[in-house]
Order: C-alpha cells, then structure tokens, then sequence
C-alpha cells in the first residue's frame, strides 16, 4: 500500500474508531480527544481534584503500546532524545491548558465538527492561524536542537506507565479517583477502549498521521499528504454520525463545548503554534514517546502537569464558557511560545553548523 | 561535489526545510540528505520527488540514511 492510501485508511479507522468509542460510551463527539483524556488521567491520580473529569482512559495507553508494537515490529523503535527537553514540556503544558479552554485537543476538534457543531469552525480557524506563524519560524530556520541516540532504559518508560496505567484502571485501588458524574464517568468498555487505543496507536505510528502536520505541510511545502488523513478522519466521522443519528448542526447545546468564538479561534491558535514548534499535535506526540521518542514523552507529561493545573487554577472552559483565569493563561501560553518561536529562530545557526560538500548548506556535520 | 544536508535528530519538518532550501540554493546537480528516522526519510523522498527530482534512497548504515537527490537543470 502507497503512503498516501496509508494515511487515508488510517485516517479512515481513527474517524470510525471515534464513533464507536461515542456509541458504546464516550461522552459527545469525544470518541477520543487526546487533551480530554489526558486531563481525564491527570483527575483520576489526584493532580487535580475536578469531580467530574476523573477517569483512567485507557485509550492514551493503547496508544502509546499501540505505537511502540508497530515501531518494533517495524524495526523502527529508536530510544532518542535531548533536543531542548524543557522547552518541550513548556510547549506541551500550554498546548494542553489551550487545548482545555477550547475543550478539545486538534483531533477533538475535527471530530466535532464531524458532529456538526460549527463552534469547531472558529477552532480549525485558529488552529491554522497557529500553525501560519509556527510556519514563519521554521522558515527562519526555527528548532529546538537535535535528539540523540539515548540508553535504551528511557524508552521503556512511557511504555511502563502506559502498562501501570492499565493496571491501576482495572484494579481501581481506592486511591484512584473516578468520576461519578460528569464526562469522566462516561466511558467505553474498558477492553474496547483500550483496543481501540492500540489500534489507533498502530495505525498512526505507521502512517504518520498528525493533525497539525495536515496543515502545516499544506502551508510550507503545498504538500496535501498528511491533510488527507485529517479529512478521512472528518469524512468518515461524519458520515457515521449521519447515519447513527448523532449529527448535530449548529453552535449552541454541542456536547462538552461553548460558544465563545474568539476564544475558540485564540486557544486554537495557541495550539496550533505549540504544536508546530513541537513537531506534531498532541496525538502525534502519544505516538513518538511509543517509539522511543524520549522528548515527546517530556511533552507528554508537560501536558499531563498542564491538564492538572487547568483544572486546580480554573484554567479550564467548561459548556458555561471561557474562564477569566483561562483567558490570561492562553495569552501567557502566547507569548511564551511566541518567545520559543523567536529565539529557536535565533539560535538556529548555532545549533546547525554550516559545513558540508565544501559549500555552505543548509545543514552541516554536527 | 554533492550539497550535504545532516538532518539527522531534528524533528518534523525541519529536514524537510533543509532540503528544500538546499534544493533552492541550487540550478541543478546532487544533494545528499542524511536523517536518521524513518519518517523523515519518507518526508524528505516525497517533498524532493513532488518537486520533480529523482531519488534514491540509500541503506540503512548506523541507523541513519542517505537521501540522494538530483535537480535536473530547469527550475522546479
């Protein structure tokens, strides 16, 4: 199969998946949000307290399994690492409080507007908008620094706490905490979540699918190629929620959303940008720390302290509408990625010496 | 002699970017790419072979590859 019919089909599974999940238990149009879920996980280990977001998803861990079995199986797991691991779990922090005042990670957001709720317009609006200035930074030759080759012990680890995660979700200890109400206590079956989750983590890590990649391939290189998988999610998403009775046009009553237009278009933005500057959206992220990818495991737990902070400082969104607190924080997330955009620019020359073939090139020896 | 580019450790797109403005720094003749994951290897193939170039793909030699791109003369 050609790359390109690979990230259809992939594309294709995760719209399907995500409505499956919604069918037999998942809140509305959260067949999976990788932001939604990772907060629901942050709840159930205690970091944040908020009653009704509190739920072990296994989905996140099967992604990360998912990812790691198809990397090895692929000969393409690589324990790697140290390009700029702080700064990623800035990146990664920001991009989840955004995510929490838009309530949807990029994935979400499709899978939204696959249910027609239109409030997900002003979303992809931002989140392009985002993705346009990351763009403008990795023209100027915008990066975080090269990763390495690292011991293979810090590639077990994102696989480990995926296993322990489980673990914990089936012997729910009374330490774990699980939302009575709410979205966190609307879930899945535990064994077809978590199926899901590795299949989707197959299925991306072989096809390399990225929501923010869609978008910004278009933009920087004209490349449709990964934009694809995005609308076979949107496509596939939204014929079975015409067909199964869930499509619903229109901005206001939308499961799990609001109706604050510019804060949909600013915290998209926000995500967007935080995600080109990371290399991938959130769900892309999932997958690298499955291969092996220690800096998108720091990204990971980046947005895994993020989530709890959204929730303890009131950051969050809820359906009532955008916080005050979440305002400021999305400006902050701003600003500090805009300050990450700048100086990654900067500092590109140093970080890629020029030497190469005798001339001077884009890239040289390291 | 070839142009060389070392994307090897960088992420997404970034490899990309190198090759292209070495591609754009050059009329015509050969670049070498070297990355170091396989998706940056399709990445690259693809964005060299949609501007019109031929490419080949060198083995695996220490978890890293070749890229071998050739700009033929015209403006692409």
């Amino acid at each position: 199969m050609n790359q390109r019919r690979v990230v259809i089909v992939a594309g294709a599974i995760v719209g399907a998946l995500s409505i499956i999940l919604v069918a037999t238990g998942n809140p509305g149009n959260m067949g999976i949000c990788v932001a939604c879920f990772i907060r629901d996980i942050a709840g159930a280990l205690g970091l944040h307290r908020a009653p009704i977001v509190q739920y072990i998803r296994p989905e996140i861990p099967g992604f990360i399994i998912g990812s790691m079995i198809a990397a090895m199986a692929a000969g393409e797991f690589k324990t790697r690492g140290g390009s700029s691991p702080l700064l990623r779990f800035v990146l990664g922090f920001f991009v989840m409080i955004a995510s929490l005042v838009f309530l949807g990670c990029p994935l979400r957001m499709v899978l939204r507007l696959a249910g027609g709720d239109l409030n997900a317009l002003l979303g992809i609006a931002g989140f392009a908008f985002g993705i346009w200035i990351g763009t403008l930074f990795l023209k100027r030759g915008f990066t975080l620094g090269r990763s390495t080759a690292m011991h293979k012990g810090n590639g077990a680890v994102m696989p480990l706490i995926s296993i322990a995660l489980i673990a914990l979700l089936v012997a729910a200890p009374a330490f774990i905490f699980f939302s009575e109400t709410g979205p966190g206590s609307m879930h899945a079956p535990l064994i077809l979540a978590l199926l899901a989750g590795i299949i989707v983590g197959v299925v991306a890590q072989r096809s390399r699918l990225c929501l923010a990649g869609g978008i910004r391939d278009l933009i920087l290189i004209r490349d449709p190629h990964l934009f694809n998988g995005f609308v076979a999610i949107f496509a596939v998403a939204a014929l079975l929620n015409l067909l199964t009775g869930r499509f619903q046009f229109g901005f206001d009553g939308q499961p799990v959303a609001h109706t604050d237009g510019l804060w949909n278009f600013l915290s998209m933005s926000v995500v967007g940008l935080g995600a080109v500057l990371l290399g991938g959206c959130p769900l892309r992220q999932c997958i690298l720390s499955g291969e092996g990818d220690g800096d998108a495991a720091i990204a990971f737990l980046g947005m895994l302290v993020g989530a709890a902070f959204a929730h303890n400082f009131g950051l969050a969104s809820s359906p009532a509408g955008v916080t005050g607190a979440g305002k400021a924080a999305t400006l902050i997330g701003l600003a500090v990625m805009l300050a990450i955009g700048y100086f990654g620019a900067v500092n590109a020359v140093d970080a890629l010496s020029t030497v190469g073939g005798g001339k001077k090139t884009a890239g040289g020896s390291r | 002699m070839a142009t060389q580019v070392d994307a090897r450790g960088l992420s997404c797109p970034q490899p990309v970017v190198l090759t292209k403005k070495a591609m754009d720094s050059i009329t015509s003749g050969e670049i070498e790419v070297l990355v170091d994951n396989p998706a940056a290897r399709e990445n690259v193939a693809r964005f060299a072979r949609n501007a019109g170039c031929s490419v080949e793909i060198g083995e695996e030699r220490d978890g890293s590859y070749v890229i071998s791109i050739s700009k033929a003369g015209r403006k692409s």
